[in-house]
């Protein structure tokens, strides 16, 4: 399936790993919950790693982890809850976080610009299709208020 | 599109904020992702729970009849040419009227959905917009109506409600909040931008060092559950605005409640956690980015310099005696004009409470009226009240008498500002799909109980507020007089409070008893007005009344039938 990183379409290359399946080989994305409990073998597996945050979470208490992931997840149960905002900001701003920061759940093409704005630089939506559409909206505006 | 800015539409002397390329450019973009949002939903490519929340964000309900455009007055401040603008509006789009809020903002009752794109270009071409005008996110900024001219100012607040409105304007991390987000400055020792009721009330201060700064205040709101704001901040520096409203900002996004709407706003977070928490919470956010984000001192007086007095003639004050020997230009003098800081000069309020129309509303030949006077006697400026009405800030006071004749002539000199029939009222059934009782019928119906213009001036200052709904739009918990309608089993009824005031003095009116009829709410309030005749003492206002003698006398003369 392809996703838009960095203002482009690619193909996913990352696999998210429910809780209940087990472990794969390759780049693999996993819930906190998981990573807390088989914290160990995740890092000693061969692949990337990636962590899918819930809304709910709060970003300083992964942030002694943040050097095992390649991959951070910010989740959007319903589109209006926007706390993924507020997460994506401080992953970026306030901790420094490099590595690729990907909105996913039920998020709307006319988010991605706010969420570029704050450090989003990958998109999976989970309903629709129109990633072409996405990309335009990425640029919807040129100039912006906040610093 | 807007290609450039229209100097031309704004005379450089205009005390207003003036907009720049980059605010230029970033209102015809949202004009455009508008238009491009509104066709994909018309199309059938957006769904309508998506579609609504992109709608709201611009200020588009739908409503009874037809959608309601609600459009941004930034701190209640316009110039002739917007008003002129927003008159055409109401000629082309909507039936010849708009409405003015309690948010210093302007609604159209009945644009069709289409169209709307058109008339936010329409309005960007006068540097105006609906932007975050409603929806969950930061709304528009509001502020004292008299700011700039009142005699009890220590600062004017409107600098900093521009810079406020910028830091709001599309801010990409607070545009999807739990619920709607109010701000309100005051620079006043009064209070009439009923900051204790805003989620955060700014007032500007005094330290002890005699630095001017900020008292921030947290988590006031009406609505279904009022609550009075707490103080977070007693004292917060000019150069730390932001980067502390910012911090409240993002413990509010982070942790105000998603689960039910209506424990959403942040006056529930504050009540659940307590204020001493909420305040370390942000303190310690605050200290991660006060350095960040600073407000330089040379942005603020960038900003300060939109807003420089005009040119005031150098006058002493003019003597009256002759004509106040008018009594109805006495009356409305005495009603509708306030002190002003410069001598020779005073403020009036048009008042949008005539009665015979609805509260609020105001046709476009009263707008384009409205302008030419502004044009000609008060700097080509106009405000918006939050009490509904309109301001011609700087008149002089020999002109007095001939702006009263041709604003009377218009049926916009009605004599009652801050009397029993200068209303709040919202919309209601008529117009509201949210109401549940009728508000504009209930106001006009004690208008006219109330026609003795010596009755009503007799009774003196007296606000009541009528709200259709729990929602409480039109404030009536904090009315002196509220008015609140219920529905009870398809029926209107009306729940009446007394005693409440959105002034230094916050108190949220008590509730007299049970709910009455549509047939009784009239005599119902006129017999509370008698109770308040009867048992006043001299010069004694409604509300120091009720305070002194309590809601009892009240209660008892009301269900006394009953």
């Amino acid at each position: 399936m392809p996703i838009i990183k960095d203002k482009q379409l690619i193909e996913d290359s990352w696999d998210f790993i429910a809780d209940n399946a087990p472990i794969t080989t390759g780049n693999i994305s996993i819930s906190i919950e998981r990573w807390q409990a088989e914290k160990q073998t995740l890092i000693n597996r061969e692949g990337l790693l990636g962590l899918r945050l819930n809304s709910a979470t709060d970003v300083a208490e992964i942030i002694a982890d943040l050097a095992n992931f390649q991959l951070i997840e910010v989740d959007f149960p319903v589109f209006g809850d926007g706390r993924a905002f507020t997460q994506a900001k401080l992953l970026r701003s306030r901790y420094g976080y490099q590595g690729e920061i990907r909105a996913v759940g039920h998020f709307m093409r006319d988010q991605v610009c706010y969420l570029s704005k704050v450090g989003v630089n990958a998109f999976n939506p989970a309903d629709w299709q129109d990633l072409a559409g996405a990309i335009t909206s990425l640029d919807d505006f040129s100039v912006s208020y906040q610093q | 599109m807007v290609d450039s800015i229209n100097i031309s539409l704004f005379k450089v002397n205009h005390s207003m904020y003036k907009y720049n390329d980059t605010d230029q450019t970033l209102l015809n973009e949202r004009v455009v992702q508008f238009r491009e949002q509104t066709q994909r939903y018309l199309r059938g490519e957006i769904g309508e729970d998506q579609y609504r929340i992109l709608r709201l964000m611009n200020g588009v309900y739908v409503q009874i009849h037809a959608p309601l455009l609600r459009v941004a007055g930034p701190y209640g401040l316009l110039s002739t040419a917007q008003v002129r603008k927003l008159a055409s509006i109401a000629r082309d789009y909507d039936k010849g009227y708009a409405h003015i809020t309690t948010r210093q903002n302007i609604q159209f009752n009945w644009p069709a959905l289409e169209r709307v794109p058109d008339i936010l270009e329409e309005l960007a071409s006068v540097q105006m917009h609906a932007i975050q005008t409603s929806g969950n996110c930061l709304r528009n900024t509001t502020s004292d109506h008299l700011a700039g001219v009142c005699t009890d100012e220590l600062e004017d607040p409107r600098p900093y409600c521009e810079i406020i409105r910028q830091w709001t304007t599309l801010h990409p991390e607070f545009a999807y909040l739990p619920r709607k987000f109010k701000i309100a400055v005051s620079g006043s020792a009064q209070d009439r931008a009923a900051t204790q009721f805003h989620d955060i009330g700014v007032h500007l201060v005094t330290n002890q060092a005699g630095e001017v700064g900020f008292r921030i205040l947290v988590g006031g709101g009406l609505g279904r559950t009022p609550v009075i704001a707490k103080e977070i901040k007693p004292f917060l520096e000019k150069q730390h605005l932001l980067s502390y409203l910012e911090a409240i900002l993002r413990v509010y996004n982070l942790h105000g409640r998603r689960d039910n709407k209506y424990k959403a706003r942040i006056k529930i977070l504050v009540k659940e956690t307590g204020i001493e928490k909420i305040a370390e919470m942000v303190e310690t956010e605050w200290q991660q980015i006060k350095d960040e984000l600073e407000l330089s001192f040379e942005r603020i007086a960038e900003v300060q310099a939109h807003f420089t007095a005009p040119n005031y003639l150098s006058l002493d004050n003019a003597d009256l005696t002759t004509d106040l020997q008018n009594p109805a230009f006495a009356r409305w003098y005495k009603n509708n004009t306030q002190a002003h800081r410069v001598s020779g000069y005073r403020s009036i309020f048009v008042s949008l409470k005539a009665p015979d129309s609805p509260p609020g509303d105001i046709t476009d030949s009263q707008l384009d009226a409205v302008a030419d006077l502004a044009d000609k006697y008060s700097f080509g400026l106009v405000r918006l009240t939050h009490r509904q009405n309109m301001v011609l800030a700087d008149i002089e006071q020999s002109k007095l008498f001939e702006l009263w004749q041709q604003l009377d002539a218009l049926s916009l000199a009605t004599a009652n500002i801050g009397t029993v029939t200068d209303m709040i009222c919202c919309p209601g059934l008529d117009f509201c799909g949210l109401a549940n009782a009728g508000s504009i019928g209930i106001a006009k119906e004690i208008n006219q109980a109330l026609e003795d213009l010596d009755y009503q001036e007799d009774i003196g200052e007296l606000k009541l507020n009528i709200s259709g709904c729990m929602n409480g739009c039109a404030h009536q918990s904090v009315g002196h007089i509220g008015i609140l309608g219920v529905d009870k089993k398809g029926v209107e009824w009306y729940q009446v409070t007394i005693g409440g005031s959105s002034e230094n003095e916050a108190v949220i009116g008590e509730r007299i008893g049970r709910s009455v009829t549509k047939e009784e709410i009239t005599p119902v309030i006129m017999t509370i007005i008698d109770v308040y005749l009867k048992r006043r003492l001299e010069d004694e206002t409604f509300l120091n009344t009720v305070k002194r003698i309590g809601s009892s006398p009240f209660k008892e003369k009301v269900y006394a039938n009953h």
